[in-house]
């Protein structure tokens, strides 16, 4: 079985799941507010309920800050995450604050360069990616790091269909940097897919 | 030539936006009519002055940051009297600076909008966090004997039909508003579908309808609150924050009997009009033995304990205050003569159970939950109140 965190299958035909929580988390100035908005936008545009809050300190830069999406069928409530299915990660200081908090069996993604998970966390499905260093090697901008981890949260949870969060953050970004963030976008739907096609033969080597 | 076309469509068909709560009340405040904003930015308070800052210009209004919050709402108050609805947005400890001209604008009977996007305090406290730490400071914040009207949004979608609603109230009444949000609800986005314009209420100011000269013969009555005419018109207008005849608007601090009739006067066109006023939002109310009484971000938490509970066939219901001042006291009635507990989370320290519990007169148990930690009650923390009033129901089982 490849583990989708229980979302829905990316870009199928799936009925989407009722109830998706996502947190991201990273430092302030990496740009998961903006990540978490454009989730939340393309769900909305979907016609899904969907409610985002966020959490942060004082400071414009640094410190460990939080945003979070609820995707729902039925009326969302209490509007904080508390359990994340999904849960995107781009800081040491972000996981070690808030990555525990995970739902037992959801999904871990986070950057393989910045942060290093506790190798005895079996609880969730744990994805690595270089996210700031593919940024800045293929892309030649660290600061698109956030939407090309977008792109691979996207395809690994399957939570949204990849189009619709493109359509996304082609609307949330000024027009001159717009070719950039789309292409930032498409690599980390790829490293994503990689990544999923990995998860997907390590669980079967597992279960054979 | 093109001929504008209707852009109407049924509300079920349009489509659902992204807004976040603070942007919200910027779209309610437009669509009111409010063509004025002055303030001075503070977290997290500030999207509100910021889309402002670029919308206002676009409907022909008027946005100015000013060298503080007291200026702020000085020139809010000033933009009222010339006639233009305006409205200023601040967190707590400019709302304490604003304190004074509120009061004023209450004195002079001016109608403007004050939003107050609450966070952890006093003083600078926790910027980027939520409480409910001005609910009393919304009521008695200003000096002297006044009334008010404070309302809280529990919802983006409130955010903004509440702002709307907070101008009709304040023209109608002639008397400042306050909407009560908090660092969540305003930093928080939801896919919301906003009223069609055309479909919400909007109240006007209207001119008084007498002559000019017959002006200062007339008396506004509870039932019948005359206009302000603006500065400038050939209505002759006098704007003082002394005692004032009501009659005329002059100065007259030697008369008992009028400042008697001013000051009942000031109070009562608030409270003689309570019922019209006051929105609640009563859930699950039915057969509920134990009510939640809870406001704003919190009602939330509280509204997923109701649904949970009552899908268990707990009978728990929700008392939700939609407006804050005047206190809903019809409300709170209702629920002490029904339920045997009274539960009240809030994010501050027995700011509003203290209110209830005068309301209930000892008819229910009132029981008080406190958090000003900066995060919001949970849902869980509101079972654990609520479990120990059905001891006789099976929890492990639920």
């Amino acid at each position: 079985m490849a583990e989708r965190a229980g979302t829905g299958a990316a870009g199928s035909d799936a009925a989407p799941a009722a109830r998706v929580e996502m947190r991201c988390s990273g430092s302030g100035g990496q740009g998961i507010l903006l990540a978490a908005a454009i989730i939340a936008e393309a769900a909305a545009a979907l016609g899904r309920r969907v409610v985002q809050t966020q959490s942060y300190g004082p400071e414009a830069r640094g410190g460990a800050s939080k945003a979070e999406v609820i995707i729902a069928s039925e009326p969302i409530d209490y509007p904080e995450v508390q359990h994340p299915d999904v849960s995107l990660v781009l800081s040491q200081a972000a996981y070690d604050k808030y990555a525990a908090d995970t739902r037992p069996g959801g999904l871990l993604i986070y950057d393989s360069g910045l942060v290093e998970p506790d190798p005895a966390d079996e609880s969730v499905v744990r994805c690595g990616l270089p996210f700031t260093q593919a940024a800045s090697d293929e892309l030649g901008k660290k600061v698109v790091t956030n939407i090309v981890a977008l792109g691979a949260l996207v395809a690994v949870s399957g939570a949204l269909p990849a189009a619709a969060v493109l359509e996304a953050v082609v609307s949330r970004v000024p027009p001159r940097f717009r070719e950039l963030n789309e292409q930032a976008f498409v690599l980390g739907l790829r490293l994503g897919e990689e990544a999923l096609a990995m998860l997907a033969t390590s669980s079967a080597a597992r279960t054979s | 030539m093109t001929t504008p076309t209707s852009t109407a469509v049924p509300a079920a068909t349009r489509r659902a936006v992204l807004l976040q709560g603070n942007e919200a009340v910027a779209e309610g405040a437009i669509a009111a009519g409010a063509r004025f904003f002055a303030g001075y930015p503070i977290t997290p308070s500030t999207e509100i002055a910021e889309v402002l800052s670029r919308r206002l210009p676009e409907v022909g209004g008027t946005f100015i940051q000013m060298e503080d919050e007291i200026a702020g709402i000085a020139a809010v108050c000033g933009a009222s009297l010339a006639g233009t609805k305006a409205l200023t947005a601040t967190s707590g400890p400019g709302f304490s600076l604003m304190q004074e001209m509120i009061g004023f604008a209450t004195m002079a009977q001016i109608p403007c909008v004050v939003v107050d996007v609450m966070r952890g305090g006093p003083s600078t406290g926790l910027p980027t966090e939520p409480a409910q730490g001005d609910v009393m400071q919304a009521r008695w914040g200003t000096h002297g004997e006044h009334s008010v009207i404070a309302l809280v949004p529990s919802s983006v979608e409130e955010c903004y039909t509440l702002t709307v609603e907070a101008f009709n109230l304040s023209e109608q009444y002639r008397t400042p508003v306050i909407i009560l949000s908090d660092a969540l609800i305003g930093h928080m986005r939801e896919a919301v579908v906003l009223p069609e314009p055309g479909t919400l209420r909007i109240a006007e100011r209207g001119t008084p309808d007498c002559e000019p000269d017959e002006y200062d013969t007339v008396t506004s009555t509870l039932d019948n609150i005359l206009p302000r005419p603006p500065l400038g018109s050939p209505f002759r207008v006098h704007v003082t924050g002394l005692v004032y005849n009501r009659r005329s608007g002059a100065p007259d601090t030697s008369d008992p009997a009028a400042a008697a009739d001013l000051g009942r006067y000031l109070r009562e066109k608030i409270y003689h009009h309570r019922d019209a006023i006051v929105r609640v939002e009563e859930v699950e109310m039915h057969g509920a033995e134990v009510a939640i009484f809870a406001y704003g971000s919190v009602a939330r938490s509280a509204m997923a304990v109701v649904r949970k509970l009552r899908a268990e066939g707990v009978p728990v219901g929700l008392v939700r205050p939609i407006t804050l001042w005047p206190f809903p006291t019809l409300a709170v009635d209702r629920m002490a003569e029904q339920v045997r507990t009274v539960i009240v989370p809030e994010m501050n320290i027995r700011q509003m159970s203290w209110e209830v519990q005068a309301a209930v007169r000892g008819r229910a148990k009132v029981i008080d939950y406190g958090r000003v930690d900066g995060k919001l009650i949970t849902p869980d923390e509101i079972l654990e109140l609520v479990k120990p009033e059905f001891y006789y129901h099976s929890w492990e089982d639920a």
